[in-house]
């Protein structure tokens, strides 16, 4: 094992906690407790709480929070700017502050950063990396049983925005919850990537009135919040930008979500300078995000994962999917919430006519589930024998995290 | 002892649809909560029963002549403004008087109620269930079951609860269930019921893991004495798996 080079810019107790945490996180993928992204960062910040500030110092930061699609966001806007030079980042999806402290540190100087951010932390991250661009995703019903309401999680999201007069947002016209914390800081770029999930933002942040939808607009039936115009729209193959132009864009990654994260990728990436056009070509990179969409080959049986952990990813996992056999597992721990309610929120009927297999801790949950949607199911105890009883041919794995990690684990931690 | 509708029938005689309305479903639907409406159409079409499915968003006009109605849980903001539109409305009151069922959960279950508190204030409920909530010292997280009532003929509860209230009953309601597990109204009961009225803690959609109250809704608003049975491998499993969990379990 070597040492870190220290970076002889940062104060002493910074350069000694960013040795110690890049050291961690060395023994802990080396011992194989995993991957290294949460470990050396709580360390380096037991050492220095001032750590992140002080590697975040010097970079331009973008950040990327939201309920659903920030890891793969993420991983996009990383490679857009790649034009640019070195890009730190967590892309292993270590998204609260000791998993930035460990991509800093690990990465050494960089010019640029770009850092996925739970979004219960987004204020705490905002004031030590003071960003130069926060995209703004999405925020829906999540684990509810532990986490904030939507509500009160856009609230938190605008009071911390207004306290940052220097940065830029990059937010999701298409959310009237983004909108309205969006709104409160200096400088806006409005992306629509479409959104398919209505169900948390039928009452306004602001005033308490019904939000009205037709077709793709939206406005608050009694205050002035409404989908303001957006700079960059995703369509089926294509971005289209603040000037009109048309950047098409060929992804290796699937479903029309991800054209819609390649549009915000492309708006983040294009704050810093980079043109669409230099960074469209670099998305395709991006194959695979710490597993999901990984397609491994088993006994002649091609599956492909998806991780779907709430009912507005469940809805744009069936998108993705191909019309086969399909397995679906779901698990209640403590990463999952333990409440399972969730289940009825998502339409089900999509996998009427595919042969579906259900596993699981609750798989039982799925299966009353299914029921009432009257999808036929089998119900399988083990991952092996979900692939063994399927012809030779496509396996789509739909799995909530704790589910998906399992999954994940059984194919050898595919990458 | 309960209020009991025949089923109702349209102008050529035919008996008409079973119609369950999920009200307000913009403003009463935290988690799942749609899940109760398609149980119970599920399970009134297993038996051959024509069901009208109704949502009901609330800047609309409630209809006061159908079977069942469905209130789901919700935030602070939308509770109050859902108990504020259907007191205005009145369409509620009419129908519950009237007879029809009522089921509703969490959020939806305390503005039932005389009155409750929602963001730091106290607001008046329906006061069609006499029992008043206010916040409690810390908030309920988890599975939440109990025996039910004897006179329902019900097995043991089982949900999931996620609120900050505490319900305390009036004379006029009875408890749903006794608390074995979790908190529901106050750590002793759970839920409440009077007539047709029914609400419970166990959020989202309870009757997915309590398969006999949906039926028990459905021999309400249909007059049927019962139904006929239907396969529960399922639904048994699920109930087991839960109960399970439990301490003592």
């Amino acid at each position: 094992m070597t040492l870190p080079v220290s970076d002889p810019r940062l104060p002493i107790r910074a350069r000694v906690a960013s040795a110690v945490s890049r050291t961690a996180a060395a023994v802990s993928r080396a011992t194989g407790r995993g991957d290294g992204s949460v470990i050396g960062g709580r360390i380096g910040l037991l050492i220095d709480p001032d750590l992140l500030a002080n590697l975040a110092a010097g970079r331009r930061i973008a950040l990327v929070s939201g309920t659903n699609g920030k890891t793969t966001t993420t991983r996009l806007t990383a490679a857009a700017m790649g034009v640019l030079g070195p890009v730190a980042t967590n892309s292993f999806g270590a998204n609260m502050p000791s998993g930035h402290t460990s991509a800093l540190a690990r990465a050494g100087r960089t010019p640029y950063a770009v850092l996925e951010v739970d979004e219960h932390y987004l204020a705490q991250v905002l004031a030590a990396t003071r960003p130069a661009v926060v995209a703004l995703l999405n925020l829906s019903r999540d684990q509810l049983d532990r986490a904030m309401e939507v509500a009160m999680m856009a609230a938190r999201w605008r009071e911390a925005l207004a306290g940052h007069s220097d940065v830029q947002v990059v937010a999701n016209a298409d959310d009237p919850m983004v909108v309205w914390a969006a709104r409160a800081a200096p400088r806006q770029t409005w992306f629509s990537a479409g959104q398919r999930w209505h169900e948390d933002s039928w009452v306004c942040p602001e005033c308490g009135h019904a939000i009205v939808r037709e077709r793709d607009q939206w406005w608050c039936s009694g205050c002035n919040l409404r989908r303001p115009q957006p700079q960059w729209t995703a369509t089926d193959q294509a971005v289209v930008g603040p000037d009109g132009l048309r950047q098409p864009v060929s992804l290796a990654l699937p479903g029309r979500v991800n054209v819609g994260n390649a549009a915000t990728a492309l708006a983040v990436a294009a704050a810093f300078g980079v043109p669409p056009a230099a960074a469209a070509p670099r998305l395709r990179e991006v194959v695979s995000v710490a597993g999901r969409y990984a397609q491994v080959e088993r006994d002649g049986r091609w599956i492909r994962l998806l991780l779907a952990k709430n009912p507005a990813s469940w809805l744009e996992a069936f998108d993705m999917a191909e019309p086969a056999p399909t397995l679906l597992s779901v698990n209640a721990r403590g990463p999952d919430g333990l409440d399972t309610s969730w289940l009825f929120d998502v339409d089900f009927t999509p996998l009427r006519g595919r042969p579906v297999q259900v596993t699981g801790d609750r798989a039982y949950d799925l299966a009353v589930r299914l029921q009432v949607d009257d999808v036929p199911f089998r119900h399988v105890p083990s991952f092996a024998e979900a692939v063994a009883s399927v012809p030779p041919g496509r396996l789509e794995v739909i799995a909530n995290y704790t589910a998906f990690q399992d999954i994940r684990a059984e194919l050898d931690r595919v990458l | 002892m309960f209020s009991k509708r025949g089923a109702d029938y349209d102008r050529a005689g035919r008996e008409s649809a079973l119609r369950i309305v999920w009200v307000y479903p913009d403003l009463l639907s935290t988690y799942g909560d749609q899940g109760n409406l398609l149980i119970l159409a599920h399970r009134a079409r297993a038996r051959g029963l024509a069901v009208q499915p109704l949502q009901v968003r609330s800047p609309d006009r409630l209809p006061e002549q159908a079977d069942i109605y469905l209130l789901g849980g919700g935030e602070d903001g939308p509770q109050a403004l859902a108990a504020q539109r259907l007191n205005a409305d009145g369409a509620l009151h009419r129908a519950s008087a009237a007879g029809s069922v009522i089921f509703a959960v969490c959020a939806g279950y305390q503005l039932l109620g005389r009155s409750f508190f929602a963001k730091g204030e106290r607001h008046p409920g329906l006061d069609l269930l006499d029992l008043h909530s206010d916040r409690g010292p810390s908030r309920a997280v988890g599975e939440l079951a109990g025996p039910v009532d004897p006179r329902l003929s019900l097995p043991t509860l089982t949900g999931f609860e996620n609120h900050g209230g505490r319900t305390h009953l009036g004379p006029e309601v009875n408890p749903l269930a006794r608390v074995t597990a979790g908190v529901g109204n106050d750590g002793a009961t759970e839920g409440a019921f009077r007539g047709a009225v029914l609400g419970t803690y166990a959020h989202g959609p309870a009757l997915a893991r309590n398969p006999a109250l949906a039926d028990l809704l459905l021999c309400w608003a249909t007059g049927a004495g019962q139904l006929a049975p239907l396969d529960e491998t399922w639904t048994d499993r699920l109930r087991a798996d839960r109960l399970a969990t439990l301490p003592g379990g």
